[in-house]
């Protein structure tokens, strides 16, 4: 009896050790998301992210978070290659794919990793990138209809699109006012799953409201 | 009291474990060049960091025993090395090796101008900017003439690369050649292309050296891509100053194919009216078009069919050079059928397949009579007004298949090898004289693309080709290497043996002739970025078996062509503009047909320039577009047959003056009845320039008179709208 107790003592705190080793991971991660001010720390945090994925195999959230994080490398450094940045963003996002199949969050990522590609050079890159954006755009709503960072995203292409292509401020007000709605109501599946997005869509909101 | 203890000394357990290992190194590649943003991590911890800007870097870890380092970086081979935490650490110096990989690899492109495939970032031209080049009206041709190595000619139809004539260049699509990509020549009037630019997704436009999957071509090939399946259905219709159109195309729900159609009626009678031309019509051009399209995937590839009917007539009546009251008059009526089937697969195990089958049809009818005041037919007795007076019938069938293998050997080096057949019946009615031609073209080629490292590549390849009506065989060796120099920056060398026919009206008279033959030298440098390129370009080109025409049609003539090419475009420098230079230099001489010797021949300018610049306003959705091109002066020649020494001498030569052509085109997007709009204007020589082709003599040579344009401008106003038929945005607009 002692020795099963026993067993089950070591097993219970081995358990509770690898539980609290991935969320402490995480939420070193987050925490290093959250305060990077460089694109320097942003990869930084990517990397670790992709340390955790790599480490655990079977979870997709740190992988998103390698490509949400190396995605916004993208953004804080203006001399960035997109091109290359937008290649490791896919890369690390293919593999989160493969851990989870059909998600509304995945497919908002792509998305915002293809427009990265196209504002390098709109012109000429607008036609193929700006219809795999509203694709990926689709395949999110079909996801999941109810997740606000699709139309923010959305709304975040569409208000630089000229009104003749079914863009403008206008498109724009709607599509931000329906992602602070649906923000309102959202939560997300757990507290490592993305909610990232609400203060963006306000002042996104605010910004065309000026 | 028990439990306590085991709680306390798993705890324990767990803590004495956390003491820490620093692990530091430093990541270069195999040139020693440092990497950095390089991941290194134990494998299966949290722990790990990236090197820093120096290459180098440094963690802690609370990893014991042995363990695996991970050390990976885009584009590279990751590398796994053992490491004992238990042990004192020394630095890790690690290398990581380069893969050869498609985005990284240098690719050959002496002599070559990609357009299209909006996924490169070495894309020179895109279907947009063929759209939006000023002045060029969406003719392929006249975009790519604003490239170096074209010349500005304007009074054929056709692409005169490098020294090279009209017809030494070719076009094919997906692979097959098209036998006739314009419409119907008319003396002294360039012609439209017949395809739309619309369906091609990709255009190569090479000025020499190119694959070996291309033959019968001495001095250019236009590589045209079709599009795969459209992004949803559409409907469109367009209006203007001398055309209506109307098309649908259907994306099925699958969107795994797709079909349409589209129906074009061009008629120039009301833009007459209003623009006076400098001949006098008697037949107003009038073109109907006709096309249809299916598109399949497969499995792994895509069967694609596209379809093009037309029929055009015209009349054009000039007062005759050789007297003061007779008129010359031209009538032309043309058929074109042209039918394209290719079907591309994924084989698996690195294996591609690309078919490509094709047939056309075209019927030309020619009616060149003279005529009095009255416009009343004059028949006459000397030689002279016998030459122009006379009835042509012009059949032109070509069939052919082409079958191309690809096979991945090791990374990305491919071996492409296959098989093409043409037949080809020609039949020309003059005056009721029959003369057919047929002839069974065969061509087996192979070629190799090796690329050694990212910064080394080759293209090895060779054609063999048979052509039944010469009765002969040729062998065309083709080579290509290309070196990088730094990022976007690359040397280029090519060489290669091509081989043409004669023309079939050569051959009418003849068949005892041989294949005319090129060698090209192409030595060229290149620097791009995603928003700039730039490129130097020197070729040499030899002539050799040209068709003579005089004393006997022979494969005597000869001929050379070499220069330099600059070329620059830059979407950077100013915010929302594009543009690029191009210049050309040119030095050439040939005797081919009834030349006397070796001249400059009368398509070739020394020096060609073009300016292109577009300008977006986002503002008022307008895009603004020039064009400007300049030639120096061309060479005009009366090569004329002296009876007394039975021989032609040139009885009198001069040069032209300068070219100028600035084009101009605008074009507006707004939504019109709920569809997406471009309303496009342009005009052609805005400044009125004075523009001279060349001269044309009378039989006794007394008389020469300018070839011009027929109008000094072309205006063109017109509307395009585009519905599209999935209803997929208003619906997700309407639930909002």
């Amino acid at each position: 009896m002692k020795k099963i107790l026993f067993l089950i003592m070591v097993l219970f705190t081995t358990l509770a050790n690898a539980q609290s080793k991935y969320e402490a991971g995480m939420g070193k991660g987050f925490e290093m998301l959250k305060s990077a001010q460089s694109a320097e720390d942003m990869g930084a945090a990517s990397a670790f992210f992709e340390r955790v994925a790599d480490a655990e195999k079977d979870k997709w959230l740190p992988y998103y978070y390698a490509a949400y994080a190396n995605h916004l490398t993208g953004w804080m450094n203006p001399k960035a290659d997109k091109d290359k940045v937008a290649a490791k963003s896919k890369d690390l996002l293919t593999k989160a794919e493969v851990l989870e199949k059909d998600n509304s969050e995945i497919w908002v990522l792509h998305q915002m990793i293809t427009v990265q590609q196209l504002t390098v050079d709109p012109m000429t890159r607008w036609q193929a990138y700006g219809a795999e954006a509203s694709d990926y755009i689709d395949k999110a709503k079909k996801a999941d209809a109810n997740n606000p960072r699709i139309y923010l995203v959305e709304g975040q292409f569409k208000q630089n699109v000229p009104e003749a292509f079914g863009g403008g401020k206008e498109v724009g007000k709607v599509l931000f006012t329906k992602s602070i709605e649906l923000f309102k109501i959202f939560k997300p599946a757990s507290e490592m799953h993305p909610s990232w997005g609400k203060d963006q869509a306000e002042q996104m909101l605010a910004a065309l409201n000026k | 009291m028990k439990y306590l203890i085991i709680l306390l000394s798993s705890l324990f357990i767990l803590l004495s474990a956390r003491a820490q290992v620093q692990v530091l190194g430093s990541v270069r590649d195999m040139k020693s060049r440092i990497l950095a943003g390089a991941s290194i991590a134990i494998k299966g911890s949290y722990d790990g960091t990236t090197s820093d800007s120096t290459g180098h870097f440094s963690f802690k870890t609370f990893e014991k025993g042995i363990q695996t380092l991970v050390v990976s970086n885009i584009g590279y081979k990751t590398v796994e090395q053992q490491i004992d935490l238990s042990k004192e650490l020394g630095p890790f110096n690690v290398a990581l090796k380069e893969e050869i990989s498609e985005l990284k690899a240098v690719t050959v492109t002496a002599g070559s101008f990609e357009a299209g495939d909006k996924k490169r970032a070495a894309t020179v031209l895109s279907l947009l900017d063929v759209l939006t080049t000023g002045g060029a009206n969406a003719d392929i041709s006249a975009v790519l003439k604003t490239l170096p190595g074209a010349q500005q000619v304007g009074d054929q139809e056709g692409l005169f690369v490098r020294g090279g004539a009209g017809y030494e260049a070719k076009q094919f699509i997906d692979g097959t050649m098209v036998n006739n990509p314009f419409y119907s020549s008319v003396p002294d009037i360039a012609q439209r292309g017949r395809f739309s630019p619309n369906l091609f997704k990709g255009t190569v436009f090479s000025t020499g050296g190119y694959s070996a999957l291309y033959g019968q071509a001495l001095s250019s090939a236009v590589i045209l891509e079709s599009i795969d399946l459209p992004e949803q259905s559409q409907v469109n219709a367009s209006i203007s100053s001398v055309f209506l159109g109307a098309g649908f195309q259907k994306l099925d729900k699958t969107k795994k194919s797709s079909w349409g159609f589209n129906y074009g009626y061009t008629n120039l009678w009301p833009y007459f009216q209003i623009v006076k031309q400098g001949v006098d019509y008697f037949t107003v051009p009038e073109f109907h078009s006709g096309d249809a399209n299916f598109r399949i995937k497969t499995k792994g590839g895509m069967i694609k069919y596209y379809t093009t009917f037309a029929t055009s007539s015209l009349g054009l009546r000039r007062p005759d050079i050789d007297s003061l009251v007779l008129k010359d008059a031209f009538g032309l009526n043309n058929t074109n059928w042209y039918n394209n089937l290719s079907w591309r697969e994924f084989l698996g195990k690195g294996w591609k397949m690309n078919l490509g089958l094709s047939y056309s049809t075209d019927l030309t009818k020619i009616n060149q009579q003279l005529q009095d005041q009255q416009n009343k037919p004059v028949t006459g007795s000397t030689a002279w007004m016998n030459l122009k007076t006379y009835s042509l019938d012009n059949t032109a069938n070509l069939s052919q298949i082409k079958l191309v293998f690809d096979k991945r050997i090791s990374g990305i080096s491919v071996l492409r090898f296959g098989n093409e057949y043409q037949y080809a019946y020609n039949k020309s009615i003059y005056n009721g004289l029959s003369l057919p031609l047929k002839d069974h073209y065969y061509a087996a080629f192979s070629e190799a693309d090796i690329n050694i490292t990212n910064e080394l590549a080759f293209k090895l390849g060779g054609r063999l080709e048979h052509s039944s009506i010469l009765k002969k065989w040729n062998l065309a060796p083709r080579l290509a290497i290309a070196y990088k120099t730094g990022p976007g920056a690359q040397f280029s060398f090519a060489y290669g043996d091509f081989y043409q026919k004669p023309e079939n009206n050569q051959l009418m008279l003849t068949t005892q002739l041989g294949y005319t033959k090129a060698t090209h030298y192409i030595l060229n440098f290149m620097k791009t970025t995603t928003l700039q390129s730039f490129r130097v370009e020197a070729f040499y080109k030899k002539y050799q078996d040209l068709v003579k025409t005089f004393p006997s049609i022979n494969n005597d003539g000869t001929g050379y062509a070499k220069g330099i090419e600059l070329f620059w475009r830059d979407r950077k420098t100013f915010q929302g503009m594009d543009y690029w230079i191009s210049y050309s230099y040119l030095d050439t001489k040939r005797d081919y047909l009834n030349y006397p010797g070796q001249l400059q021949p009368n398509f070739a300018a020394n020096h060609t320039a073009s300016l292109v610049l577009k300008k977006f306003v986002s503002k008022i959705n307008t895009g603004f577009n020039f064009t400007y091109s300049y030639a120096t002066g061309r060479p005009y020649y009366n090569i004329k047959y002296e009876t007394s020494n039975a021989k032609y001498v040139i009885a009198d030569q001069g040069k032209t003056i300068d070219y100028h052509n600035l084009g101009f085109s605008m074009n507006y997007l707004t939504t019109i009845f709920k569809s997406y709009a471009v309303i496009v204007a342009s005009v052609t020589n805005v400044l009125g320039s004075n523009q001279i082709f060349g001269y044309n003599y009378s039989q006794n040579g007394l008389y020469k008179e300018a070839i011009t344009p027929v109008a000094p401008r072309f205006f063109f106003v017109g509307c395009f709208l585009s519905w599209g038929v999935d209803r997929r945005q208003d619906a997700i607009n309407n639930n909002l």
